[in-house]
């Protein structure tokens, strides 16, 4: 076999190299254990040995290091690895990136919650050091030396006296060396990293210029169908009959099946539909159209979300169930009677991912799935699909292809399940193609909101009462079918967790049941909370006349470590110890100070422009945001927005910029344009012009700027999005005096 | 059975004639570069060069395409007329980093380098028109303006 150095020939040996051995027989790794050393493997002119979980050193000298998390965008493929070759010492030429598959041993591959750099950054520095260790050990007893006489640099080993050896050439004896304990890995000072940090070009470029990329909606098997599903119209419909005649006769169409749903709780579960399986997309789509179908409505059909929202909004004007709370807000409120108080509205939100989701299947005689498909959580798609399979979950392997943007639609595998149920029936490959109007029309969209917040001002202005209560339908909805009020997981995300220095202070739910599937979309509660707490913060300033700037800071008070558990309220801290991630008022402060220098905050500006500041907290990252809009006959444009983000120790700064970036765009889209609404349980939106996103003509300039921080590394894909809207909706009242309450701007004003 | 023209040879296909050329790129011919982003002409994700011009290959049919040059992100450094603008908007593409997911990337690289091939020196304004078709979920934008700008330079 040619070795010749192709990602593309080389993952897809590697995966079946990874098959053969049956990764599930190392010894691993996240507690603590360094993992033993693996077999060996060959292929004709090459050889591959495997230091650990997560490099394989190959004897032409190149190295693979594996990416266990899921590429949507956010460099995951380059930034993963580079920690990695770092410690290694790597040359970064030399390596391959490899796409881990659905393996326990890897530990969460749910790639999700901005978490991949957060919770991997230190196992990855530790896999790479012990391989690195492992090669000088190597090296050391090659020559019969003492290892403090050698050193691994720039893909050599070096011995004092002058010689090297290259990694290729030590990989078959460092294979056999067991790993060195935790305790006695050597990690680098971050005064030599030579990639931890530094802006490397993405992996995947070249295949991008090329097209040469394979997302889920690419893949390709033989013999293999395209399928298309028309799927039930309202949460939990059922088929109660249905005639495909005229949809077989279509040129192409090979086969109609029926998917059945569950009953209970919707969770990752395909929903009722019947499928249109043909040679090519078009002919599958055509058919589908002509497909007639009897459903059997459930009460979800009642659903109108403008009426549902009216609901939300007089329910959050009702005392609700109390999340956190201290000092005495009501007593406070009858003592202090300088008050403001607004109410907030969201819309659902669809994730849009660029690229829709997609799946393809194969079941074999012998009991076993393959799939391929552009998933976020490559275990769960397995369990999953094994369970819908009614296999063992060793039965099913899942290959994860790039995923064309994704922003938590794709850790639910619905749609793979869909493409594995149709597999087997239809004995053959089936790739599942989901339309745009699908994708917009059957999301497990993002929860519809409605905020209250009411403040209380001293004679001297100072703030003496925060009342907050927040009503939208549950994620938690989603799996046990019943939840009907916010969970405190989900307060904690920018709503409970407020960082203020505020004697009374209390954070309510209040109820709202669902009729849609309910799920997270990149930054999820924040979205709306940080919405919420952006713009009343701003309101209280001018309330009391005060710069908003200041009323930031005020809020913020004296540096501390900020404790939210009051009241009987259990802060999460998004999954992380507090200790190691407290909320840091410093940060908060920081990252305020240091955008409004940038933004130029205070200066004069000319009529109808203005200038709107936000700032929030989420995956344990501190953003702040200055919006500076223009607002003429009843237009707004977006003019500039400056972004400063403390997401502590980064692996890649360049695509954090670009995750910043990214988050600016996504923000503008909820702020100005997206909206979902359902009438009589079903979404009216169906694509792009109905579903409106930010567009090249809507780009405004932008400042990103990355505190350089030794704090924990934080999350990055997310905690950009929150603090954008009500940057916006701030600039706009700075520059014209109109308050936008209700997302999405447009509808209010025009957008330019 | 119609016979279609991309990057400069000649395919049979056994499809409708109603067929979108997108899916006969994709489907029948299996070249997944251009990418299908809304199926609608909204999106820009599947564009490809229809003689020369940027066109949207989810909103022609293949009849439209019989007899016609279509070029695909697969073939643009082939394609002599358009292998400068191709190589420069690569390049730029390169320096300033630009895709995050790279779904959109395929049509934003053929909206790019159609512009550059008529306009060797876009303002903001021209880049606008001619990109503001093309969708980009990740919020790519800044930097594929600034890429233009870098390629238009070179
Ligand atoms: S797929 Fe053709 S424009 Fe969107
Ligand atoms: S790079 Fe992901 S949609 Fe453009």
């Amino acid at each position: 076999m040619d070795i010749k150095i192709n990602n593309q020939i080389e993952n897809v040996s590697r995966r079946s190299f990874l098959k053969g051995l049956g990764v599930t027989s190392g010894a691993l790794v996240l507690g603590g254990v360094m993992p033993s050393s693996m077999p060996v493997f060959a292929m004709t002119q090459e050889m591959q040995y495997k230091l650990n979980l997560f490099v394989t050193i190959n004897t032409d000298n190149s190295i693979d290091i594996i990416c266990h998390r899921s590429e949507m965008g956010q460099g995951v493929r380059t930034c993963l690895p580079q920690i990695v070759a770092d410690e290694l010492e790597a040359d970064w030429q030399k390596v391959n990136v490899v796409q881990g598959l659905a393996n326990n041993e890897y530990g969460n591959q749910n790639t999700d919650g901005s978490s991949s750099v957060r919770d991997f950054y230190d196992t990855l520095r530790q896999m790479g050091a012990s391989a690195k260790q492992m090669l000088e050990q190597a090296a050391a007893e090659t020559w019969k030396v003492p290892v403090s006489e050698v050193k691994a640099q720039d893909h050599l080993v070096k011995h004092q006296s002058g010689k090297t050896l290259s990694y290729g050439d030590l990989a078959e004896t460092a294979a056999r060396i067991t790993p060195p304990k935790v305790e006695a890995l050597k990690l680098k000072n971050k005064a030599d990293f030579k990639y931890i940090g530094k802006p490397l070009t993405s992996v995947d470029l070249p295949d991008v210029l090329a097209g040469t990329t394979e997302f889920g909606q690419d893949v390709n098997r033989p013999n293999m169908v395209i399928a298309t599903i028309e799927r039930a119209p309202v949460l939990g419909a059922k088929v109660k009959q249905f005639n495909a005649d005229k949809a077989k006769a279509v040129k192409g169409v090979v086969d109609v099946i029926k998917i059945d749903g569950t009953d209970g709780a919707p969770a990752f579960n395909p929903l009722e539909g019947i499928a249109v399986l043909a040679t090519n997309t078009y002919a599958a789509q055509k058919a589908q159209k002509l497909l007639e179908i009897e459903w059997q409505l459930t009460d979800n059909k009642n659903h109108h979300s403008a009426e549902y929202l009216q609901q939300r909004k007089a329910m959050v004007q009702q005392q609700g169930k109390v999340h956190r709370t201290t000092g005495d807000v009501n007593k406070a409120f009858s003592q202090y009677k300088n008050q403001v108080n607004a109410t907030y509205t969201v819309p659902y939100l669809a994730h849009a991912p660029m690229e829709p989701p997609a799946a393809t299947a194969e079941y074999r005689a012998d009991g076993t799935c393959e799939v391929w498909a552009c998933v976020q959580a490559p275990q769960r798609t397995r369990d999953v699909v094994a369970a819908r399979l009614g296999i063992e979950k060793d039965k099913v392997t899942v290959n994860t292809t790039l995923l064309g943007g994704a922003f938590g639609r794709k850790s639910k595998p619905d749609f793979v399940a869909e493409a594995a149920l149709l597999a087997k029936a239809a004995k053959r490959p089936v790739k599942v193609i989901w339309s745009r109007e699908e994708d917009i029309q059957f999301d497990y969209v993002h929860a519809i909101s409605a905020q209250h917040y009411q403040a209380a001002f001293d004679d001297k202005k100072q703030v003496k009462a925060w009342l907050a209560r927040t009503s939208f339908p549950t994620i938690g909805s989603t799996f046990d079918g019943v939840a009907k009020e916010p969970q405190t997981w989900e307060t904690q995300l920018g709503f409970a967790d407020v960082p203020f220095a505020i004697e009374n202070l209390q954070c309510e739910v209040c109820e709202a049941p669902h009729h849609l599937r309910i799920g997270w979309v990149r930054s999820v509660g924040n979205i709306q909370h940080g919405f919420g707490v952006g713009s009343f913060v701003d309101e209280m300033a001018h309330q009391v006349g005060q710069d908003p700037k200041q009323m930031w800071l005020d809020l913020y008070a004296d540096d501390r470590l900020v404790d939210v558990n009051q009241g009987g309220y259990k802060y999460g801290n998004y999954w992380s110890d507090i200790k190691k991630y407290p909320i840091e008022t410093k940060r908060f402060k920081n990252v305020v100070e240091l955008v409004t220098e940038r933004a130029g905050w205070g200066r004069k500006l000319p009529k109808g422009q203005g200038l709107g500041l936000s700032v929030h907290r989420s995956f344990l990252s501190y953003i702040a945001v200055v919006t500076q809009v223009e607002v003429k006959n009843d237009t707004v444009k977006v003019q500039k927005m400056w972004c400063v983000a403390d997401c502590g120790i980064i692996s890649n700064i360049d695509r954090v910029e670009a995750q910043m970036e990214g988050s600016m765009i996504f923000g503008m889209s909820i702020a100005l344009l997206s909206k979902l609404t359902a009438k009589d349980g079903k979404i009216e939106q169906s694509n792009f012009h109905d579903y409106e996103l930010v567009r090249m003509n809507q780009s405004p300039q932008m400042d990103i700027h990355i505190v350089e921080s030794d704090a924990p590394p934080a999350g990055v894909g997310e905690p950009g999005v929150p603090p954008v809207s009500a940057s916006i909706t701030n600039a706009i009242f700075a520059a014209c005096g109109k308050r936008i309450r209700d997302l999405p701007v447009k509808g209010q004003l025009n957008i330019a | 059975m119609l016979t279609v023209n991309i990057n400069n040879q000649n395919y049979q296909v056994d499809v409708e004639p109603d067929t979108p050329l997108l899916w006969v790129i994709r489907d029948v011919l299996a070249m997944t570069g251009t990418k299908y982003g809304c199926g609608k002409g909204l999106c820009g994700a599947c564009t490809v060069h229809f003689n020369g011009s940027p066109t949207r290959a989810c909103s022609i049919p293949v009849s439209a395409a019989i007899g016609q040059q279509i070029t695909t992100i697969e073939g643009i450094e082939d394609n002599l007329l358009i292998a400068p603008s191709a190589k420069a908007i690569k390049q730029a593409w390169i320096n300033e980093n630009v895709p995050q997911c790279g779904y959109c990337q395929s049509g934003q690289i053929m909206a790019a380098v159609a512009l550059l091939k008529e306009n060797q020196s876009p303002s903001d304004q021209d880049i606008d028109n001619a990109m503001t078709g093309n969708l980009c979920r990740c919020g790519t934008y800044p930097r594929i303006k600034q890429a233009i700008k870098t390629a238009a330079k070179a």
